[in-house]
């Protein structure tokens, strides 16, 4: 009954007419073959930037391991994608993916989320480089060469539908009690104890969460890519998705969004000059933290900015 | 019964063997920590871009040596003073004026720095390995079948005599007493007139020599440098930081020893690939355990 | 049976005694002050009641309606579950957070909808959300900061952030309040506004408050008993007029203004 409201009716129609224009400019090839990658890229570090987000900037426990759990996500989708060449294979991949991160995600969560600002950022390094050497040294996985030939059943619908998916799910998180908690624990731990919080079950959850997505993010990106080795997972990616989301505003989903795309682009124009990309990255993430470092948005969303002193009405 | 002792002596000498190499590499990885703990010390930063000095470091050194023909001790001490100055523009530049700024933006902009350092020195180098030109002679000593070569030898005095200078920098002079005095309580510091500024920049200073000697001796140890080298030796400097307990001097030279003992038995016994597995999960384990590390304060936030 | 009854309560640091052997009891309904001079320990004392730090030694138990809890080492979550809320001495608001979010964090535990419910907004996630929204409204009304609702909590005045620790104390729907120096730095009027609020919790909601208080003029006139502490240990208890006159309660407070 609730559910169908003019807020949620609103949303669902700009969903679907994202969708729509954009297939529009694929089918009639005004997007040529060239930029499908940079829009699944997006749709990928869209997925990756939002669920660090409910780590990191909702949740304040800084993790630098996200693409540890991505690389959970992007071998077990492969592996079963690989011995189940059909859709229904490419989608058990993804959840199956999305479960294993949340696993592993809680079993490292119970022990290091104890741990406070850098050192749970250095513990969390330490993790997900422990999760590469395994991969590198796993015989299923093969080793350093990767696995090569996975089928593609991405495309651009299942991107968008899994993107469209994460953003609205992790943003009804945020808004829900739950959700609440999770953010007082980034604004006072010891407040947010003395008010009932058990906040070691909801940093794990938030942590779980966050894992299970980076997760499917894995499964689409190997999906897409045809080939993963564990070389694509180290620190380097875990500190590209943070810099979307320091840049987006920690704490603002639709921040994540718009950095996502627009280091995207960035990139794009720089693909001449490739060299150069790295060092703008990280230009781009010290001149963010010296002069605006609460991002693009801060923890403020794009549609706050619409909002003239409205009533908020929980709808 | 002969036969069961030459195997024994065998793997003693084995295990000997891995534990001077384990000396070398962790006298190293000492020098590199002693930054990592006198900077979080006295600003409370895990300072990412360290590990990346001690890279520039061993670029300094080589390319004195290449260029101008240096010998090792001239090499050791220009490049100490580039990353010096390194360290302490770094900190004027981008960690001063975040002084006041929350934990984690401080250290994103580590971050930042880092691979600024990193993707800029690639830049200019190229990404490819150089091999390091030999400065030292080749000459090996052999104690049964246990090896040690002269880098090693060179590895092991320097490190000893930068960290009999550093005691005695940090426990003898008035620039020692003001460090110590900054890292304990920044404000009272302040108030008793000491230059809090000067205190960290001079903190800077030492930690990034320190590390750039840790370059030049890496150089001549494994003879290959590359950009991103500072990495991992970075992150396990850290490592050792955090064991030997994260502020504590003496603590960092124990805990780079034993980081850099460990990794050469997990390689010698074990599966050299599992390496770096090893030395994060020895820190998870030290970070759950007793994250005050073996010589470190306890602290706790006041409610 | 009293409803909180703490007993030869414990606490040292290494080799410092921060609390010893300390003896408690309120009764339901009762508003007690703990008093005595710096560093007596009081807060340590709070503390170790809400499981901020846990005791070395000694009990802590509360009664609720005839249902006893031994809290001595629970942790504060639990503390709150079973039903003690706290104020702390230097506000700990959800600073970045508008009003109303803090009151709703503190109903948390109030909220009955599950993580799947949350993830995708059932009913039932309708409904309590718009009874959560519905009580802490009502809640800042009867404090008087409904106005405020959606402002940040940080840029609430001094005295209403102080005001809004309390209110978000309430809402964990607590039956023992413990306020940690409530008047610590409030000007005149500000403090009769707490007077105010303080009688009210107790007329209107029916809780047992226990205070620690520097501020002695606002114990003596509000409390019905006091405890003082001293160097760790309680000194002595009693009703205002009796400690004012206490040997002991002088000694310990002299050099200090009574």
């Amino acid at each position: 009954m609730k559910v169908l409201n003019k807020k949620n009716i609103f949303t669902l129609i700009i969903i679907i007419a994202i969708y729509a224009l954009v297939q529009l400019l694929l089918t009639t090839g005004t997007i040529s073959s060239f930029y499908e990658i940079t829009i699944a890229t997006i749709c990928i570090n869209i997925i990756l930037a939002v669920s660090l987000n409910l780590v990191t900037g909702f949740t304040g426990q800084f993790s630098l391991g996200h693409a540890g759990f991505m690389s959970i996500g992007a071998y077990a989708g492969a592996l079963i994608n690989m011995s189940m060449k059909s859709t229904s294979g490419f989608l058990a991949g993804i959840l199956i993916g999305a479960i294993a991160a949340a696993i592993i995600g809680v079993l490292i969560g119970i022990p290091t989320l104890r741990l406070k600002g850098d050192y749970l950022a250095i513990a969390t390094l330490g993790m997900a480089e422990i999760i590469r050497v395994v991969f590198l040294n796993m015989e299923i996985t093969n080793g350093a060469a990767g696995l090569n030939g996975i089928p593609r059943f991405t495309n651009w619908t299942w991107l968008y539908l899994f993107t469209a998916l994460t953003i609205v799910l992790i943003n009804n998180f945020v808004r829900s009690s739950q959700g609440r908690a999770c953010i007082s624990i980034r604004e006072d731990e010891i407040a947010a104890e003395s008010m009932g919080i058990n906040t070691t079950k909801y940093k794990v959850m938030a942590f779980a969460i966050g894992a299970a997505f980076a997760g499917v993010a894995g499964a689409l990106y190997s999906s897409y890519f045809y080939f993963i080795n564990p070389t694509m997972f180290g620190f380097q990616k875990s500190i590209d998705i943070l810099v979307i989301v320091v840049f987006g505003g920690l704490g603002s989903i639709t921040g994540s969004v718009i950095a996502a795309v627009l280091l995207a682009v960035i990139t794009t124009m720089l693909q001449s000059f490739s060299s150069l990309r790295m060092i703008i990255y990280a230009l781009l993430l010290v001149i963010i933290m010296l002069f605006r470092p609460q991002g693009l948005l801060g923890t403020k969303e794009v549609t706050d900015l619409f909002k003239f002193r409205r009533n908020e009405k929980v709808e | 019964m002969l036969f069961i002792a030459t195997e024994g002596g065998a793997a003693l000498e084995q295990f000997m063997q891995q534990i001077v190499n384990g000396i070398s590499l962790g006298s190293i990885y000492a020098l590199v920590a002693l930054g990592y703990t006198m900077v979080y010390g006295i600003i409370k930063l895990i300072n990412f871009a360290h590990g990346d000095v001690y890279m520039v470091g061993a670029y300094v050194g080589f390319a004195v040596t290449t260029y101008t023909g240096l010998g090792f001790i001239p090499a050791l001490i220009i490049s100490m003073v580039v990353c010096a100055v390194l360290g302490m523009s770094i900190e004027k530049i981008a960690y001063k004026p975040l002084r006041n700024s929350t934990r984690i933006a401080v250290l994103i902009t580590a971050i930042g720095v880092s691979l600024l350092l990193e993707y800029t020195m690639m830049y200019f180098v190229g990404p490819e390995v150089r091999s390091y030109p030999r400065l030292l002679s080749q000459k090996v000593f052999r104690f049964g079948s246990v090896i040690i070569n002269m880098q090693q030898i060179y590895i092991v005095i320097t490190t000893i005599i930068l960290m009999i200078v550093l005691q005695y920098v940090v426990n003898k002079t008035k620039v020692g007493k003001a460090m110590r005095a900054v890292s304990a309580d920044k404000d009272a510091a302040q108030l008793m007139g000491i230059k809090v500024d000067n205190t960290i920049s001079f903190t800077f200073a030492i930690g990034s020599a320190l590390a750039g000697a840790g370059g030049v001796l890496v150089g001549i140890y494994y003879n290959s440098i590359d950009p991103l080298m500072g990495m991992m030796p970075g992150l396990k400097a850290f490592v050792a930081a955090v064991f030997g307990g994260i502020g504590s001097i003496p603590g960092a030279m124990i805990g780079g020893l034993s980081i850099g003992m460990l990794e050469t038995l997990v390689s010698g016994y074990g599966n050299s690939m599992y390496r770096d597995a090893a030395v994060f999960a020895f820190l998870i384990l030290i970070l759950i355990l007793k994250p005050s590390g073996l010589l470190g304060k306890d602290t706790k936030e006041k409610v | 049976m009293s409803l909180l009854t703490v007993e030869k309560l414990t606490k040292s640091f290494g080799g410092l005694t921060a609390v010893s052997n300390a003896n408690m009891h309120i009764d339901k309904g009762e508003l007690v002050g703990l008093i005595g001079p710096n560093g007596a320990g009081k807060t340590t004392f709070f503390n170790l009641l809400t499981g901020v730090y846990e005791p070395t030694s000694g009990s802590i138990k509360l009664d609720i309606d005839g249902e006893q809890t031994e809290i001595a080492g629970f942790k504060p979550n639990n503390v709150t579950k079973v039903g003690l809320a706290r104020t702390f001495q230097n506000i700990r608001l959800f600073k970045d957070l508008s009003v109303l979010d803090n009151i709703r964090i503190a109903m948390h535990q109030n909220i009955d909808y599950r993580l799947p419910s949350a993830l995708f907004r059932s009913n039932k996630y309708y409904e309590e959300e718009e009874r959560l929204r519905k009580e802490a409204e009502e809640l800042l009304d009867i404090f008087d900061l409904s106005h405020k609702k959606d402002e940040m909590a940080k840029n609430l005045p001094y005295g209403e952030q102080r005001h809004l620790e309390i209110v978000r104390a309430m809402a964990t729907k607590p039956v023992l309040l413990l306020l940690d120096e409530p008047a610590a730095g409030m000007n005149p009027n500000e403090t009769v506004h707490l007077t105010k609020t303080i009688a009210k919790i107790r007329d209107e909601f029916d809780l047992t408050v226990l205070l620690i208080e520097h501020d002695m003029s606002l114990v003596m006139k509000i409390c019905e008993r006091v405890y003082v502490l001293d160097y760790g240990t309680m000194i002595a208890s009693g009703k205002p007029e009796e400690i004012k006159n206490n040997k002991r309660v002088i000694e310990a407070y002299l050099g200090e203004d009574v």
